[in-house]
Order: C-alpha cells, then sequence, then structure tokens
C-alpha cells in the first residue's frame, strides 16, 4: 500500500485553538435551514391559529378589541343548539362506528371467517369513498319520498309512509358511521394482529369459552385502541362539513359546521366564526391531550410485544353469520350506495330504475363538454393536490431528517410545530388561513396558493408521520458509512438516504394526495369562483338538486381516486392507506 | 511522527462526562484496541476520531494537524479514514461492487480503475463470486465482508472499527477475527478497533487500550495486559483473577494466613509500609496431592477443595488456605480431580503475582 500521508491533503487547520473563522469553515447549513422550516412553519400553523384567536376579539371593520363576537356567536338559542347537536352527532356516530368495526376486525384479524379479502375490500372502499359522496348515495338510497329503499318498501308493503328516511338525526349518524368506522376497523385490528393466541389458550385452560375469553381477554386487550378509534371518530364528525351540510341542512339540524358556514354567507361575519370555530378547537386539542396522558399512564404491555404464535379460531357454525354481519356493513357503506350513485349517473331519471329506455351518458358529456366549471374543477383538485402534497412531503421530509439526526438543539420543536394541525379541526384551519391571509397584505382570496398552503398544513402531520418513520428505519451508520468515505452531508442524503426512503415517501405523497383531492371542509370557506375543487363543485350541485349530473360527477371523483389509489397500492404495497400511524 | 494522536480528549454531556481526560497515540500502521465494558466511553471516542462527535475537550490530530477540538470540528468526510460499523451500514440499494465501489467513485478515479481495485479488494476478502448481488441475499458473514472490503480499499489514512464482530454468531466471531488481523498484516492501515470482547482484542490488537468510566486505565501489549495488569479494574476486567490483599512489610507481603517475599515477585515496589493488592491468576497455581518439593521459592501451602466446576477444558476449583479466610480460583487440568472437601496442596508461581493499585 503506498504511503498515504504523503497523499493526503493539506492539513485543513493549524494546530492552535480554533479561531471564529474556523468554526464559521465547519458550519453547516443545517442550521440556517432549520430558521427556514420554523419560519414556514409558523406561517402555515402557527400565524393562522393565531390570527384565528386574534380575530375572535376584534371589532369588524375596526380591529378594536371586544368581547362581542363571543356573545353574538353564544346568545342565540339556535347556535347553542347546534353545539349540542355536533356533540351528540359525534357520540353517536362514533358508537355506532365501533359497533360497525369491532365485529369485523376481530373477525378478520382472530377468526376463519370466510371471505376475508372481500371483507377487506369493503373496508378499503368504504375508507376511498368520500364521506359526501356516500351522503349522495344515502340520499339516493333513503329519501323519504323517491328514495329506492322507500320505493321498493311501498310497492312491497304497499304502505303509504316512507320506512327509512335519511333526513333524520339517526339517518345522518348512521350515514357518518358508515364512512368513519374504516377508522376504528385499522386501529382495532392492528391492536388484535399483536396478541398472542396463548393470552387466550391462558383463558381456555382455565375454562373459559372462546365467547367469554373473547369477552374477558382479548376485547379488554385492545379497549384502548377501540377508545382511540372511538376519539378520533368523534372528533372527525364534529369537524366534518360535507355529510352534515348535505343530509342536515334539508332535515333542519344545525351543527357547529354548517352553523359555521352560514357565518360565511354574505355578509361574511369572520369574527364571529372564529369565536364560535373555539369550541372545536378546544374540545379536540382537549380529548387528545387527555387521550395521551392518559395511555401514557395505563401500560397494556401486550399491544406491543410481538411474542408467541397467532392461531385462528374456528367458528364452526357460526362462519356464515358472522360473515352476513361484515358484508352487510359493507353492503349498508359500500355496495349499495355506489351501485345507487352509478345507476343514477348513467339515467335519464333516477327514479325510474334500471332500463335500457333511462339509460344515457348524457350526464357524463354534460360535464365534460359542456359544464363550465366541471372540467376546470377536475383539473384545479388535481394540480392542488399534487402540490399541497409535495409541499407538504418536502417540509416533512426536511423536518423529520432534522429531528431524527438531530441536527439542531430544539429539533423537536420543529416536529411538534409539524405535527400541530393534528389537532387542528380542518374547517378552523380553513377560517384561521381565512382570516390570515384572505385579506391585504396577502390578500389570497380566491387564489390557488391560499387552498394549496391549507391543504399544505392540513395534511403535513400525515406527510410527516410518515416521513419520520421512513427516517427511522434508515439506521444512522447508512449515512455514516458514506460520510465517512468522503461524502458530504448533501451528497449523502442524495446518494444514500434519498434512495432508501423514496418508496415510503412516495406512498405518504400519493396518502397527502389523496386525502387532498377529497377535501371538502376546509376547501369549501377558501374557494374563489375559479379556484373551486371537484369537493366543492360536488356540493354546489347537490344544492342545485340535480341528481343524476351529481351522481356522475361523484362517479368521476370516485374514478379518479381509484385510478391513485390503485397506482398507491401497486407502488406502495396494498395497505399503504390502511396502515396505522 | 505518530498518524494519530488524542491529547487530553474528553468529551461531556452536562455534567455527565463519557469521555475524560483521554491520551492516546498510535503509530504509522499500529492496531489499537479500545477494550471496555458497554458504557466505557469507547464509542464515544471512536466516533469522535471520525468526526461524528464533537469534543467538549482536548484534541484529536492527525500528522501534527488538528482534526477535532471544542468548537471545530473536521467532518468526517474530509477525514481520509474509513469506519466499519455494528450494524456493517451496507447500503440495501446497492450491489456489493457498488458497495465497495463507492468511497472510490466519491474520490473520482477513472471507472477502469475503480473496477479494478473492487476486483481485486473482493478477491481479497473472498466475495469476488457474489459482485453483483443485493446486500439482502447475503449472510451476516458475507456482509462483514463486504464491509471491510469498502473500508479498505480506499487506502484509508486510519481504518476505524465499531464492535464490528458483535453480530456475528460465536464460529463465525473467531474466524472473522483472524480475518481482520490477516488484512492488518497485509495492508498495515492505522486502525481504532472498538469491543468489549478482551478475546477480540487479545487476537487483533498490537496494543489494548482498556478504558473504564471514560477514562483508559492502561495501554498495553495483549500479553502485558494480561500478566502485568496496573489496575484493579484492569486485572478483573482481563481474564479471571483473585484479587489478593496484603501487607507490605519490609521484605515480606504478609497475606491471610501466608506470606511472600517481596524478592519473588516480578514487579518492583517501593518498600514501606502499606496494604497492597495483589492479582494471582487461577493459571498461576497449581494443586498437587502430596506436598511437592518446591520450586525454588515457590510458595506451597496447604489447602481444602470449597467447591468445584468442571468446564470441560479445565476444571475450575475453589479452594481454601488453612487458617485463613481467603477463597482462591486455580485452575487445573481435566485429569487432575479432587472431590470438594480434600486437603490437598497449593503451589503459587510469584512470578506471575502481579501488584495492581
Amino acid at each position: 500500500m503506498p504511503d498515504i500521508a504523503t497523499a493526503l491533503p493539506k492539513p485543513a487547520m493549524d494546530a492552535h485553538p480554533p479561531t471564529r473563522l474556523a468554526r464559521l469553515r465547519y458550519l453547516e447549513p443545517s442550521n440556517l435551514l432549520w430558521i427556514l422550516l420554523v419560519l414556514v412553519l409558523l406561517f402555515l400553523v402557527a400565524v393562522p391559529i393565531g390570527k384565528l384567536l386574534v380575530v375572535s376579539f376584534e371589532k369588524q371593520g375596526s380591529g378594536e378589541f371586544t368581547f362581542a363576537n363571543y356573545l353574538t356567536a353564544y346568545g342565540r338559542a339556535r347556535y347553542l343548539d347546534a353545539l349540542v347537536n355536533s356533540l351528540i352527532l359525534g357520540t353517536a356516530s362514533a358508537l355506532l362506528s365501533a359497533v360497525f368495526a369491532v365485529p369485523m376486525a376481530w373477525a378478520v384479524s382472530r377468526t376463519d371467517v370466510p371471505g376475508k379479502g372481500v371483507i377487506w375490500g369493503m373496508v378499503m372502499g368504504a375508507f376511498i369513498i368520500p364521506p359526501y359522496l356516500g351522503a349522495v348515495g344515502w340520499i339516493l338510497l333513503a329519501g323519504p319520498n323517491s328514495g329506492v329503499l322507500n320505493q321498493a318498501w311501498r310497492w312491497v308493503s304497499g304502505a303509504e309512509t316512507p320506512i327509512v328516511n335519511v333526513y333524520s338525526f339517526t339517518g345522518l349518524a348512521v350515514v357518518i358511521a358508515l364512512h368513519s368506522f374504516p377508522l376504528i376497523f385499522i386501529f382495532v385490528k392492528a391492536a388484535l394482529d399483536l396478541i398472542s393466541s396463548e393470552m387466550e389458550d391462558a383463558a381456555n385452560i382455565l375454562g373459559a369459552g372462546t365467547l367469554t375469553a373473547t369477552r374477558r381477554v382479548t376485547l379488554p386487550l385492545v379497549w384502548p385502541s377501540i377508545l382511540g378509534g372511538i376519539i378520533v371518530v368523534f372528533l372527525e364528525t364534529i369537524a366534518l362539513f360535507g355529510t352534515p351540510a348535505m343530509i342536515g341542512i334539508p332535515a333542519r339540524i344545525n351543527v357547529v359546521t354548517t352553523q359555521l358556514w352560514q357565518f360565511f354567507e354574505y355578509p361574511v361575519r369572520v369574527e364571529v366564526a372564529a369565536a364560535y370555530a373555539m369550541p372545536l378547537l378546544l374540545i379536540t386539542v382537549g380529548i387528545i391531550l387527555a387521550q395521551k396522558l392518559l395511555l401514557a399512564r395505563k401500560g397494556y404491555v401486550s399491544q406491543t410485544g410481538k411474542g408467541g404464535e397467532r392461531r385462528q379460531i374456528r367458528l364452526g357454525t357460526w362462519r356464515w353469520p358472522v360473515f352476513a354481519y361484515c358484508g352487510f356493513v359493507g353492503a349498508l357503506a359500500v355496495v349499495m350506495p355506489v351501485a345507487v350513485l352509478l345507476q343514477a349517473s348513467f339515467a335519464k331519471a333516477w327514479g325510474r330504475g334500471l332500463s335500457w329506455s333511462n339509460f344515457t351518458v348524457d350526464n357524463y358529456t354534460y360535464l365534460l363538454f359542456r359544464h363550465e366549471m366541471a372540467l376546470t374543477s377536475i383539473w384545479n383538485t388535481l394540480w392542488f393536490s399534487a402540490a399541497a402534497a409535495t409541499l407538504a412531503v418536502v417540509i416533512a421530509v426536511l423536518v423529520a431528517y432534522i429531528v431524527a439526526r438531530r441536527l439542531v438543539p430544539f429539533g423537536s420543536a420543529l416536529g411538534f410545530l409539524a405535527m400541530a394541525p393534528f389537532v387542528i379541526p380542518g374547517i378552523v384551519m380553513a377560517i384561521g388561513f381565512y382570516a390570515a391571509y384572505a385579506a391585504p397584505p396577502l390578500a389570497l382570496y380566491g387564489t390557488a396558493l391560499i387552498i394549496i398552503l391549507a391543504f399544505t398544513a392540513r395534511f403535513l402531520p400525515i406527510a410527516f408521520a410518515n416521513s419520520a418513520a421512513a427516517m427511522r428505519a434508515v439506521h444512522p451508520e447508512m449515512e455514516e458509512a458514506s460520510r465517512i468515505l468522503g461524502g458530504g452531508r448533501l451528497l449523502t442524503i442524495r446518494r444514500i438516504t434519498a434512495p432508501l426512503i423514496q418508496r415510503s415517501l412516495l406512498g405518504g405523497w400519493l396518502i397527502v394526495f389523496i386525502v387532498a383531492s377529497r377535501e371538502l371542509s376546509s376547501a369549501v370557506f377558501l374557494v374563489g369562483p375559479r379556484t373551486r375543487t371537484m369537493s366543492v363543485l360536488l356540493y354546489d350541485l347537490s344544492e342545485a338538486g340535480n341528481f343524476e349530473v351529481l351522481s356522475a360527477f361523484g362517479g368521476l371523483l370516485l374514478a379518479i381516486t381509484l385510478v391513485f389509489v390503485v397506482i398507491g397500492m401497486k407502488l406502495a404495497g396494498r395497505d399503504f392507506m390502511l396502515r396505522r400511524n | 511522527m505518530p498518524r494519530l494522536t488524542l491529547k487530553g480528549l474528553g468529551k461531556a454531556y452536562g455534567k455527565v462526562k463519557v469521555v475524560d481526560d483521554v491520551d492516546l497515540t498510535l503509530e504509522e500502521g499500529e492496531f489499537v484496541s479500545l477494550l471496555g465494558p458497554s458504557g466505557c466511553g469507547k464509542t464515544t471516542t471512536l466516533r469522535m476520531i471520525a468526526g461524528f462527535v464533537e469534543p467538549t475537550a482536548g484534541s484529536i490530530s492527525m500528522n501534527g494537524a488538528v482534526l477535532s477540538s471544542p468548537g471545530a470540528v473536521m467532518p468526517p468526510e474530509k477525514r481520509r479514514m474509513s469506519m466499519i460499523f455494528q450494524s456493517y451500514a451496507i447500503w440495501p440499494n446497492m450491489t456489493v461492487a457498488e458497495n465497495v465501489g463507492f468511497g472510490l467513485t466519491l474520490q473520482k478515479l477513472s471507472a477502469s480503475e475503480i473496477k479494478a481495485r473492487v476486483a481485486k479488494i473482493l478477491e481479497v476478502v473472498q466475495m469476488s463470486h457474489l459482485a453483483d448481488r443485493y446486500p439482502a441475499e447475503l449472510s451476516g458473514g458475507q456482509q462483514q465482508r463486504v464491509a471491510l472490503a469498502r473500508a479498505i480499499v480506499v487506502q484509508p489514512a486510519v481504518l476505524l472499527l465499531d464492535e464490528p464482530l458483535s453480530n456475528l454468531d460465536a464460529n463465525l466471531r473467531e474466524e472473522m477475527r483472524f480475518e481482520i488481523r490477516r488484512l492488518h498484516e497485509e495492508f498495515r492501515v492505522t486502525t481504532v478497533y472498538v469491543t468489549h470482547d478482551q478475546s477480540e482484542a487479545m487476537a487483533t490488537a498490537d496494543r489494548i487500550a482498556v478504558m473504564n468510566g471514560g477514562r483508559i486505565e492502561q495501554v498495553d501489549a495483549p500479553h502485558v495486559i494480561y500478566t502485568r495488569p496496573k489496575t484493579r479494574f484492569v486485572a478483573a476486567f482481563i481474564g479471571r483473577t483473585n484479587l489478593v490483599e496484603g501487607q507490605l512489610d519490609g521484605e515480606e507481603v504478609g497475606l491471610d494466613g501466608f506470606a511472600l517475599r517481596l524478592g519473588q515477585l516480578h514487579s518492583v515496589i517501593p518498600g514501606s509500609k502499606r496494604p497492597i493488592l495483589l492479582s494471582v491468576r487461577p493459571q498461576s497455581m497449581a494443586l498437587h496431592r502430596e506436598k511437592p518439593l518446591g520450586r525454588d521459592g515457590y510458595p506451597v501451602l496447604p489447602v481444602t477443595v470449597a467447591q468445584r466446576t468442571y468446564l470441560g477444558e479445565s476444571w475450575d476449583y475453589v479452594v481454601r488456605p488453612e487458617d485463613s479466610g481467603l477463597r482462591l480460583r486455580v485452575a487445573a487440568p481435566p485429569l487432575q480431580v479432587h472431590d470438594v472437601g480434600d486437603s490437598v496442596w497449593l503451589e503459587i508461581d510469584p512470578q506471575q503475582i502481579a501488584v495492581v493499585n
């Protein structure tokens, strides 16, 4: 081997105490990046929420300090009723979701129920169908007069009155639950998957039957996951706009989100809306904090353990009843609403049922070639979502890198800011963005930028959780091995880290893209006449009441979503959207 | 000029000193092992040499130029070192040849030269036939060889190894130990090798630096570390030993139940009256059924067998000298069988006794 000492570069430093210049020479750019990221996160997260708080105490126009907004917001029984309605609706939908989800999760995870692939497909379907599309489906199914189910009932029984009415509190709760239960399913199945059969065997050997063991051992072990799922559904429900707007408003059921929407009708009273949004924000923050504290105290060790084999419980004669239950939920959530939606989208008049004389593709051609906004909204949706997903993933991966590699002191503060939107309901975030950036000096109202930024902020936690998991999977030594061989930090990121995480980042990008492309509750407050997204246009169409065109547009939205879900499954694995972060 | 010098090197996290006032000098081509229990600061020291950790005291210099001092650390990529990691850190997205050639591409060598050097080093580590495989298809030992090849092919100024064998099973570990030493004989790269396994350090290193609590306790050749431990920690950590307290008094060292003449010991110690600590290896004593004639100056004393364990390669006896509270471990060959309770004679080789601090 040649003498390396002669080949070595000139000593980079002399052997005396380091000067200020020497310190600068080795300063890494990460500190500058850190400052930049803090500014970006403040802009995306802290400023809108801060502005929301400030505005709620300001007099419209003058900006003087006042409590008047709060007095207005809580000064009428109708407004207070809406708050109570939201809480009851959230509770009802969450409990119903658990009733739908827990038996299915147990059946798929622990038993030999037939048709697991079908059940899985239906849960996935319920998850990717935008909730407001399910609502349209259920309006077609269970509208009191011409709903398919009620027509069938009248035809069978000869009765005059409808059997089901979607325009009711129960109807609203059920429709919401039918599109929220996959969240609980994911949580509970993940927990059940980790429980060793030995847990049940231990109960069996002491004399407990399958049912007793399940009830006394298995379910209590996954109780934190069930509760966690219920809480998430509750919070999603009280922040949900589309379904309550489409079903609740005709049924004269007012909830917080629809009331907020009314404050935004002309003349826009953003100050009152800000004050009225506070309970939503406080409840969400409070519940998530409480949940963290509770779960931190209780040690459900077996949730994280992996030891022991897992056997499927043999259901015997109960196999088909259990499958029937899963199929029933799947039919309500996916098969029936999608079928009626597709039927209506190809019908001249959807109430006339399936027949060749009723078949037309005119609804689609009208939307694609003659409607003034439909194509624009499709284009808007695609590029807003793509831009937001890209921004969110870029910010998230930079933050995740800095946090995971401890490049700067207080790096975890960045992670906290990136996760903060998780506790901010989308609709509150949107009002915050409106309050902060719609008016001059930025005057972003009606621009694409405000929607893209709001989507970015709203879905940053998804991107961050994904990126942080991806970064954790890359051992720091992978990077150090490159650096010691002569690769600088940037070269190492480009040649080593990026190739190792690109697949999971792509998965994260697609998730953000998909959820952004169907996002309604924050978009509806921020769109202008030229920046309508598909979800908002769909809501507009539902107000117009042309159900055939509405259904056709829903079909288009569904088709586009499906394309990206399939791409995601091909690239990032079958359950890339259903993984629990 | 020494290749690598650590001077007063220290690293503290808050008030906790992980590495404390470490001095170490490596000559060109020398192989030094940092040996110590987990948490003794050896890996932190290594990572400071590599430039991944900034010292809070002292300095590291190579060929006379300071690489690291508090507030000014030359980044790892500028040091022309290479390193082998505990996890191997073989990049799963590159083939074996791409992994090994990575450092050479960074040096902007021509493609043909990279190819030639990669081929040559893969031959040296007997991995030529797997050059186009991806790491996921390799066994642990093969990944280790890739890591070795990748680190050596760049002809580093200093090679650093961080517990490279701890993830291998026992047989493979022994094999790789000799492989590492063989490669060192062949290329003579200045090497720092961190391990908690003393037999690894013994088999590979020219000198061993035993670390404890962030400090270096002793730096010496392996056999010196074993036979002449300077501190209580080194004596107890390296091999097995009996630590016996004695009283130095004139020409004699008084022990519990018997005495040694100072002149018999190998170590020369100044003779004021004070307590001292002796390290007596189990291998430096022998058991006899009959009283031995006594080689010149070898102390012989009657003992009772208190406990015995058969270890396969040897017996491990615990014996108690008569009229003494001492318990001594003695190693005996497999055929020397004594029962518990037997009275036998113990012969001690005083030359092998070390006086420790």
